[in-house]
């Protein structure tokens, strides 16, 4: 076993900019800086967390603790203001599926596309296709224009494409809650799949129930901070005695 | 980047979110292509004309202009007006055809970052890879302008010399280099401050103008004098467009007319360090600025 995510004093502030004119940075320079142009929010303070190659762990918390944050820090998004991030191996999201689909292309071109943005080669893609396509059951419809698609097959698709690249590191982020109930489940099981094949998985949910099933570990945040770290079942009690 | 078989059991621990700017660029040529072919395949979406269009809209330019200029205010070289520009049409459209070719990469590329938030919110990915994409998409609908104007050329009697066509894939990869660096810069900075995109939209209306596309560059040694005209000559636009003009336009007439002294031996090379110079400054803003993309857009 070794570290596939370490994360180690990792401080975020948010900068809650009022303005976005020159004119009014200009003037608040010129005017000696009185009074702040912008307000600032801890979003995570002091973080430290390490995530062994295989684990599977839960970021839980409320609205507004934190948990996007990290992820976002995980995949390399955001860059902390102080601390460090370091992963191993490749690190996909499964963060929204289908921010990089575009509604005037088809289908087949959408995957492409979506796959080079999530880090495959064209071989693999080439490789994956028709597995792709099969697991989204969108059939005969790729090659459609994905603005016709409903939008049940548009997420089927974009879950497919992400579940396929096939990454050491997964970061699920709220999106269990994909298509009718046939194709959650084919979505739990592919998911269980991948973290029997040793994949590392870090998932964001406020679907408690849910988590439990997947994750063997919870990391319970509270206004940036962690407040606990250990068995998913004593994580998700800490959060409920939170409410 | 790791492929997939490979179990990274050794694989180092490294910092996400942290590239190696424009070489990650290269590094993903496949997205690069397919980002650059999805803007080509909306750019004309649901539009009658299609592709025309990048035919049309450099046309209709062209007549006004060169009726505008040529035949009104007398640039043009007849029997009644000898100190005019022989064959102006061609002098004219080479200017054009790299200066069009110049405002639609910067605009795009200046308003790129801003345009895929979306996705920069999401998913890291090198995000020099936007503005590239922007230069390549006009690069490509810049090839149809360049047709047409080989086609005018060739009409007109063009000869060209070997080094006259060096010099012009010289002129189009300073005008391109000049491109991607105010793009990145531009890019960058838009995502703070939207002003941005407006001081690009002011600049490309000056920059038609402050190069030797409509009229002569002796007209403007001649009002500005040697020193201040040294400094209008630095402006890599102007030493793109005189480099098109010395391989496209000269060849078509008795090349009796004057191009600028040292083009070939000076200013093209001083183009060249300029415009390296500023996509330089480009990616270096470009790297200040990224790591807050996320957070700003």
């Amino acid at each position: 076993m070794s570290v596939a995510i370490e994360v180690q004093k990792l401080n975020k502030q948010f900068v809650l900019r009022h303005t976005r004119s020159l004119k009014e940075a200009i003037v608040w320079l010129v005017t000696g800086r009185k009074g702040d142009i912008s307000k600032k929010f801890h979003a995570l303070h002091d973080v430290d967390l390490e995530i062994q190659q295989g684990e599977t762990v839960a970021l839980l918390g409320l609205n507004g603790s934190g948990k996007s944050t990290l992820l976002k820090h995980i995949s390399g998004v955001m860059l902390p203001d102080s601390g460090s991030v370091r992963t191993r191996g490749r690190v996909a999201g499964l963060i929204e599926v289908g921010a990089g689909f575009h509604h005037d292309l088809s289908g087949r071109e959408n995957v492409y596309l979506n796959g080079a943005i999530l880090g495959m080669t064209e071989a693999q893609i080439d490789e994956q296709f028709d597995s792709i396509v099969e697991f989204s059951e969108i059939g005969e419809f790729i090659d459609t224009e994905v603005r016709f698609y409903s939008s049940g097959m548009y997420l089927r698709l974009a879950f497919s494409v992400a579940v396929h690249t096939d990454p050491e590191v997964f970061l699920v982020d709220e999106i269990l809650a994909v298509g009718d109930e046939p194709f959650q489940r084919k979505c739990l099981a592919r998911i269980k799949e991948l973290s029997a094949a040793g994949k590392t998985l870090v998932v964001v949910s406020h679907d408690l129930e849910l988590v439990s099933r997947i994750c063997d570990r919870g990391v319970v945040l509270k206004h940036g901070n962690v407040v606990f770290d250990g068995a998913i079942d004593d994580a998700v009690a800490q959060l409920r005695s939170q409410v | 980047m790791t492929t997939a078989s490979d179990f990274n059991e050794t694989a180092p621990l490294v910092r996400p979110g942290v590239g190696g700017g424009l070489t990650d660029v290269f590094r993903q040529r496949f997205l690069l292509k397919l980002l650059v072919r999805k803007e080509l395949q909306i750019r004309y979406k649901g539009s009658v004309l299609g592709l025309l269009w990048s035919y049309v809209k450099p046309g209709v330019q062209f007549l006004v202009f060169y009726i505008a200029l040529g035949v009104f205010l007398g640039l043009e070289k007849s029997a009644r007006n000898p100190d005019g520009l022989a064959n102006y049409a061609v002098y004219l459209f080479s200017g054009i055809v790299l200066i069009n070719f110049f405002t639609e990469a910067l605009s795009n590329a200046a308003r790129s970052i801003v345009g895929n938030g979306g996705l920069i919110k999401k998913i890291y990915l090198p995000r020099e890879l936007f503005p590239v994409a922007s230069v390549w998409v006009s690069a490509v609908h810049f090839i149809p302008q360049l047709i047409v104007l080989v086609v005018a050329c060739v009409f007109a009697g063009w000869h060209p010399s070997l080094l006259q066509l060096v010099a012009a894939i010289a002129g189009f990869v300073i005008v391109a280099m000049l491109a991607t660096g105010l793009g990145l810069l531009f890019g960058s900075a838009n995502v703070y401050f939207r002003d941005s995109e407006n001081i690009v939209d002011m600049l490309l209306m000056v920059a038609t103008w402050t190069s030797p596309i409509m009229y002569s560059w002796t007209m403007v040694q001649s009002k500005l004098g040697a020193s201040w005209y040294a400094v209008y000559q630095t402006n890599p636009i102007t030493i793109g467009v005189e480099a098109f003009h010395y391989a496209f336009w000269l060849p078509t007439t008795d090349e009796t007319a004057p191009m600028p002294p040292n083009l070939l031996p000076l200013w093209v090379p001083v183009g060249i360090v300029v415009s390296l110079a500023v996509l330089i400054l480009g990616q270096w803003a470009f790297r200040r600025l990224e790591g807050r993309f996320a957070q700003e857009l």
